[in-house]
């Protein structure tokens, strides 16, 4: 129960996107269709759950004056390793992502993380963490991709819904994305606050 | 705590190193693959293996060398793939393999890399296929003087509203014809 | 020189690293709510991203290409930024604390500014020579800290609007951060040379 507990708290009260505000350049970046928002969320939430385990097994043996050196070598590692294998087994994706997934090591999410929560709880407690703000992020991109995939093309992960010549494509476009983000937070708060 | 710091870089430099030795080869196929698919998708039938007896041509016209690779069935040369670009895009490079038979005539093109706005000028993968025979470019030979966009007197209509996108590819496309056609490697390339 | 004037103006307008690469959004939400402080982020930016990416350069292709080793690219140059960053606030405080003052505090969130990774990996990308990778970043800081300034100037006039209650704070700056690349759009096209 408490692991599902860190999950929901992840991919909702503290949802990176929407409420935490990490991470914005590839939220921004790369939401222009639901499918690529939706791999970069899974790619970084990838990352995320790798290297909270590793930090959280590492932890007692780390000094506290070298902790973010070692916690940066940690996280780009598994984001080298992402990248090698996506070039090898999916160079469509890598091509559509093309320089967020380096980025993913400077996404403030995965060191706060890191620091926030692997640092002091268990391996499996970390996992959990990783998977509930990794999918927060993920469920974050995805809708922000598909609703900007909708208003700009018509299309919801490549299905027709309305003709595209009625869409307004601005929101493809890079105007898009901040408007896009800034009514889904709106929205957000709307909820929230009722 | 330097070992520590020594202990966490030799290990992720051994891991990266592990993990780079499984992909190489697979990243160097997969680059392979993708200009396979461009070459086969744009030359008409052929035995040889293009990317083995590709050339490379420098225009006489000046501009980057680029890449020509023959199509033969036996010896008998049925067409030539090049690997073309222009910089004259909307927001920079477009780089297009297009294909011809012998006579200059375009079979077809792929366009392989680009930065064009999506929706508008990104549109050209398809636009110039079309079944609608003003926008094709299939068929035509882009050597004609009227192998242009409408407006600028030719016959070819551009995207709509990605008109400089639309010049861009065009330029592609004919300087792609040019280093074939007007430097003449046909002739050793056809033994 | 032509070439060197077109990266400037691609960097600066066309291409700016804000608006249209998406690239340094947690800075440019984060510090511009004060003019002073977007000022000081950016000038702090221009600093760091031009030195980081000379630096990166020359470890690029001089280390890591001939070494064949440039699979260890993401992770050498998070460290050296990481470390030049680090560097340059001891330099700064010792040698002139006046300039230490006025960009210290920026300096530690500049790690995690992913321009400036972002900058280093995409002169690699698009094999530019060393003097054409500097002018490079250098444009891309002017283009954000330009960015950054202008944003700061609507901000702070946003603070005096009535905004509806869930839009106020972030929504409606993303919002008017829009509407601004919108304008920044309008460079889109331009060519030089």
């Amino acid at each position: 129960m408490k692991y599902l507990d860190i999950i929901y708290n992840g991919l909702v009260r503290e949802n990176p996107v929407f409420v935490l505000l990490l991470g914005m350049c590839p939220t921004l970046g790369t939401t222009g269709s639901a499918l690529s928002g939706m791999s970069m969320g899974l790619a970084t939430a990838s990352v995320l759950v790798c290297s909270n385990m590793s930090v959280s097994a590492i932890k007692s043996f780390v000094p506290p004056a070298v902790r973010i050196p070692v916690y940066i070598v940690v996280i780009a590692t598994f984001v080298s390793v992402l990248q090698l294998l996506l070039a090898a087994y999916m160079p469509a994706l890598n091509a559509t992502l093309g320089i967020f997934i380096p980025l993913i090591v400077v996404n403030c999410i995965l060191l706060g993380r890191a620091e926030a929560f692997a640092s002091r709880h268990g391996v499996v407690a970390s996992a959990c963490d990783g998977i509930g703000i990794g999918l927060g992020f993920t469920f974050g991109l995805t809708l922000l991709g598909a609703l900007r995939e909708f208003l700009g093309t018509g299309r919801v992960f490549d299905i027709v819904v309305y003709p595209e010549s009625f869409g307004s494509l601005i929101f493809v476009l890079a105007p898009g994305a901040f408007i896009a983000l800034g009514l889904l937070i709106g929205l957000f708060n709307y909820i929230k606050s009722r | 705590m330097l070992l520590v710091l020594t202990v966490v870089c030799v290990g992720s430099g051994a891991l990266l190193a592990w993990v780079f030795r499984v992909t190489e080869k697979p990243i160097a196929e997969a680059a392979a693959q993708t200009r396979i698919r461009a070459i086969s998708g744009v030359l008409p039938h052929y035995d040889n293996d293009p990317l083995a007896d590709c050339v490379i041509v420098v225009p006489v016209s000046g501009g980057e060398p680029m890449k020509v690779y023959p199509a033969k069935v036996g010896e008998e040369l049925t067409g030539v793939a090049v690997e073309s670009y222009s910089t004259g895009g909307f927001s920079g490079r477009i780089e297009v393999m297009v294909g011809f038979d012998t006579r200059g005539i375009l079979i077809d093109y792929y366009v392989m890399s680009h930065s064009e706005t999506p929706g508008l000028g990104a549109k050209m993968d398809t636009w110039f296929r079309s079944e609608v025979a003003s926008r094709s470019v299939i068929g035509r030979d882009p050597g004609a003087s009227r192998f242009k966009v409408s407006k600028d007197g030719g016959d070819i209509d551009g995207i709509t509203a990605a008109t400089i996108t639309s010049r861009a590819f065009l330029d592609a496309v004919r300087r792609a014809h040019d280093v074939v056609f007007d430097d003449n490697v046909l002739k050793p390339l056809a033994p | 020189m032509l070439a060197y004037i077109s990266i400037f103006i691609t960097a600066v307008f066309v291409n700016n690293i804000v608006f249209a690469q998406f690239l340094g959004i947690c800075p440019f939400m984060g510090v511009s709510k004060k003019m002073s402080s977007a000022v000081g982020m950016g000038a702090a930016v221009a600093f760091v991203m031009t030195i980081a990416t000379a630096v990166t350069w020359l470890l690029y292709n001089y280390v890591l290409m001939p070494f064949g080793l440039d699979f260890m690219q993401t992770i050498a140059f998070i460290l050296v930024i990481a470390a030049l960053v680090q560097m340059l606030e001891i330099i700064l405080k010792k040698v002139t604390p006046s300039l230490y003052k006025a960009l210290g505090v920026f300096l530690p969130l500049i790690t995690t500014n992913c321009a400036v990774l972002g900058v280093a990996i995409s002169v690699v990308q698009k094999d530019f020579d060393l003097l054409m990778s500097v002018t490079y970043a250098l444009s891309t800081a002017i283009g954000f800290a330009m960015a950054l300034g202008i944003f700061a100037g609507i901000r702070t006039r946003l603070e005096l609007v009535d905004v509806p209650a869930p839009l106020r704070g972030t929504p409606i700056a993303l919002i008017s951060a829009g509407i601004l690349a919108m304008a920044f759009m309008g460079f889109a096209g331009i060519h030089i040379g």
